[in-house]
């Protein structure tokens, strides 16, 4: 039982050690004001995570989250502005359109076999071409619907807000969890993880199941993109570069196998916490450049891919004694 | 023993005809199982059993034929469809998923739920009490692969007879099963056949076919050889419907060869790896086979492994020609021309994508450094000569080596190290998987290759066939090296009796 969920316990430790060197060095971080913070500014990037949690338990990988965050704020901003399309039909146009986008790239993965990572790249570039089509302006949005859904927050004891945009997440990763571990698509993902041919062998149906992996993701990510609309108000061709990459490291630190088959959504959230929490330290630190966030990242990653072979190891080598 | 053929015919299959471009997988072939009864379905490699199968489970369509399911004409499209018709398949590598629940593996696709959400508690339940109608009680929320194959393999036959409870057909079950956990699959074949469930039984064993089956079918290449009751079926009969032709003599005599002397090719002092194995003390000589016989997981595959510098030893040291060498990578043995077909034709030996040729020259290849090429010309001829050789059936060395029978693979994996003109060659279950005529094939390959000077560590579960070849035998228990055997001394009674003892 302690085996199966070591790399989340170890996920766990990580964040809380962090979180007590960060608080030993600067006394701020109790207040709820920052923990506020740690979770607004990084929702974008747990909603994302949530999704491609699911691909990558699948055994595939979503190259293409970061575009559709970009292609979502170039929409609605080009929608809203430009047509003067109400927020909330603009944004259920553009979960509409990016569940068909992912669910094209479902279908193409498992009707050509082709692997993920070329099916998500091609659609990484569609997505980020489409953005330029649209406009090559960075496009403020100013409806009033959007002043007031981001006012919308919930005062924490201490000063704090728990904002709509952070609520969203947590939501995400609730629905998330239940979704994973107590349905029958849960089980599906995990199956195609575990051993595609046994899946298929076993009669999970798996073109479905593939199709509707991707079409999540894309739908998360869409919802990523509305939310990161929120905190910038503006939508940009060149926005959330390089995010699929954090999204990744975010869910491998949260201790799902980069090979598929293993994992937890809670772990994901606290990988993203992890990366947040970096972040905020160099805030605080104020001297470091914030570039240190991509080196601690890396070096953590590179640790937990270690431990993970190390663990996957062990439990060969338990087996077979 | 009750009369079967008086009960209904549950399975009919009249004229199957499958062919693939070259081949004639099935021709005309005929089948009937009946209820309650334990069919086993024999055949060379390449025989037509797989494709057999797999056009009965919806892997694979047919160009013609019937298959009638209790006098209802059916065709699969696919493994779920067969199962939904009531035909359920076991195969030999456990088609189940390691990574989820014992009571998942059972119930995906099915479990029980409400309002959406599966209840596990409810399917937790289930899944205990399925498994205990097999006498199995284990924690069915541990994942598959805490478990032995031998549990995954009664998980995968409960889950199989649960979903359709008609026909279930089982591809070399027992492959890589201890004899124990034979006996009792065979306990839970007796107890299904009496709820009047058929069964086909592929295998390899001929001592399982006689233990269980009520009635064979044998296939060879492609074509129905015939279809018999056990009882009144000789073993010598047996064996040659499969093979199709008399077997002069028994194909597993002891060769008497004159004692090897001489000084020791490799040895290997005090040699061992804690939580591995045992130091162990082993020399052979050229010339020499040495078995190794155990039980499974008594340490066989260990030593070959840490033999080949697969594992890397913690105490004690290697010799080659009395001169202590480094030995800590498979690069050192390759370089000392130590050779090595491992257990795991599928994951570890072949590359099924690349040729026959390609395969062949691999190990020769790596050898030399990818710098220097073997010619095109050269690859050619290294690769014909062992095909004719080794009589590697393939149409020619072009053809990808996954697309050989089993028996083929693993001459083409022979062949690859023979290619580098080894001297002391390391044979990890090298008739496992195979048919009784390849079996004979590979053993006569044995001997002489020892015959040229090559020195042979065997590892076989074969008591009888390990007992043939070998001059030594060396008997592992508990991952110990318990007793060496020689002279007089190798048979398989006392091989089973040193296993057998003190355990």
């Amino acid at each position: 039982m302690i085996r199966r969920h070591l790399p989340v316990l170890i996920t766990l430790a990580v964040f809380i050690v962090g979180y007590l060197i960060c608080l030993a060095q600067f006394p701020n971080f109790a207040s709820t004001r920052v923990i506020g913070n740690l979770l607004t500014d990084n929702a974008f990037l747990g909603i994302v995570a949530v999704g491609m949690t699911f691909v990558i338990l699948s055994g595939g990988i979503d190259l293409s989250v970061g575009s559709v965050i970009a292609f979502t704020g170039v929409f609605l901003a080009v929608a809203i502005e430009r047509y003067n399309l109400n927020p909330y039909l603009a944004f259920i146009l553009i979960l509409g359109l990016a569940a068909l986008f992912g669910a094209g790239m479902g279908f193409l993965i498992h009707a050509f076999q082709i692997p993920a990572f070329i099916v998500t790249l091609a659609g990484m570039f569609l997505a980020r071409g489409l953005c330029f089509v649209l406009t090559t302006d960075s496009i403020p949005i100013n409806a009033p619907a959007y002043g007031q859904i981001t006012d919308i927050a919930f005062a924490l004891p201490g000063g704090g807000r728990l904002t709509i945009i952070a609520i969203v997440m947590l939501v995400t990763f609730a629905a998330g969890v239940v979704l994973a571990h107590f349905t029958r698509f849960g089980a599906n993902v995990y199956a195609l993880g575990g051993n595609r041919t046994s899946a298929e062998l076993m009669g999970i149906p798996v073109g479905k199941t593939t199709v509707r992996i991707y079409m999540l993701s894309s739908l998360l990510a869409a919802l990523a993109g509305i939310v990161f609309s929120f905190y910038t108000s503006a939508g940009y061709s060149l926005a959330a570069t390089g995010v699929e990459l954090d999204t990744i490291a975010a869910v491998v630190i949260g201790g799902t196998l980069l090979t598929g088959g293993y994992g937890t959504i809670i772990g994901t959230l606290v990988g993203v916490l992890i990366q947040g929490l970096i972040q905020t330290y160099i805030t605080f630190e104020g001297t470091l450049s914030s570039w240190w966030t991509k080196i601690a990242i890396g070096a953590l990653l590179f640790a937990f891919i270690v431990l993970q072979r190390g663990l996957s190891a062990a439990s060969v080598r338990s087996r077979s004694n | 023993m009750q009369p079967v053929t008086e009960q209904p015919q549950l399975l009919e299959i009249r004229g199957l005809t499958k062919g693939f471009p070259g081949v004639q997988a099935l021709d005309h072939v005929d089948f009937t199982l009946h209820a309650g009864e334990i069919h086993g379905l024999l055949g060379e490699n390449g025989a037509g059993k797989s494709t057999l199968i797999k056009v009965l489970t919806g892997v694979l369509r047919r160009d013609a034929g019937i298959i009638r399911l209790e006098g209802q004409e059916v065709t699969a499209r696919d493994t779920a469809d067969a199962l939904s018709l009531g035909i359920g398949t076991v195969y030999q590598e456990v088609n189940l998923l390691p990574n989820l629940s014992v009571a998942e593996n059972l119930f995906i696709g099915r479990q029980p739920h409400r309002f959406g959400l599966v209840r596990t508690r409810e399917m937790r339940r289930r899944a205990s009490e399925l498994l205990a109608g097999y006498g199995l009680d284990i924690d069915v929320a541990n994942p598959l692969s805490s478990y032995s194959v031998a549990i995954q393999q009664i998980i995968a036959i409960a889950r199989a007879v649960d979903l359709s409870a008609k026909v279930l057909i089982l591809d070399e079950p027992t492959a890589s099963l201890d004899a124990q956990e034979v006996e009792t699959l065979f306990g839970i074949l007796r107890r299904l056949k009496s709820r009047g469930i058929g069964i086909v039984f592929v295998t390899h064993f001929l001592d399982q076919v006689y233990a269980v089956c009520d009635r064979i079918t044998v296939l060879r290449n492609g074509r129905l050889v015939g279809s018999r009751p056990i009882a009144e079926l000789p073993r010598i009969e047996l064996v040659s419907m499969m093979l199709g032709r008399e077997l002069a003599a028994e194909a597993l005599h002891r060769n008497q060869r004159p004692a090897v002397t001489g000084e020791p090719l490799v040895a290997f002092r005090n040699y061992g790896k804690s939580r591995l194995l045992e130091p162990f003390d082993l020399a052979l000589r050229p010339g020499e086979v040495v078995g190794l016989a155990g039980l499974l997981g008594s340490g066989r595959t260990e030593t070959a492994k840490l033999v080949f510098g697969i594992e890397r030893a913690d105490s004690g040291q290697a010799f080659v020609d009395g001169r202590p060498v480094r030995l800590a990578t498979p690069r050192d043995a390759a370089r000392l021309r130590f050779g090595f077909t491992p257990e795991d034709r599928k994951t570890e030996g072949i590359v099924a994508e690349l040729s026959v040729r390609e395969n062949i020259i691999l190990a020769l290849q790596a050898q030399r450094g990818w710098l220097h090429k073997i010619p095109t010309t050269k690859q050619d001829e290294i690769a014909s000569r062992f095909i004719k050789l080794l009589d590697i059936r393939t149409p020619d060395a072009e053809k990808p080596i996954g697309l050989l029978s089993g028996g083929n693979q693993q001459k083409a994996l022979l062949a690859r190290w023979l290619a580098t003109e080894p001297r002391f060659l390391i044979l990890d279950e090298p008739t496992r998987g195979i048919d009784v005529g390849a079996h004979a094939e590979i053993i006569r390959l044995i001997e002489r290759l020892c015959e040229d000077g090559l020195a042979l560590l065997v590892i076989s579960s074969e008591l009888e066939e390990i007992a043939s070849y070998s001059d030594r035998v060396v008997v592992l228990r508990d991952r110990r090296h318990v007793r060496e055997l020689s002279g007089d001394e190798v048979s398989a009674d006392t091989i089973m009796t040193t296993i057998a003892s003190h355990s």
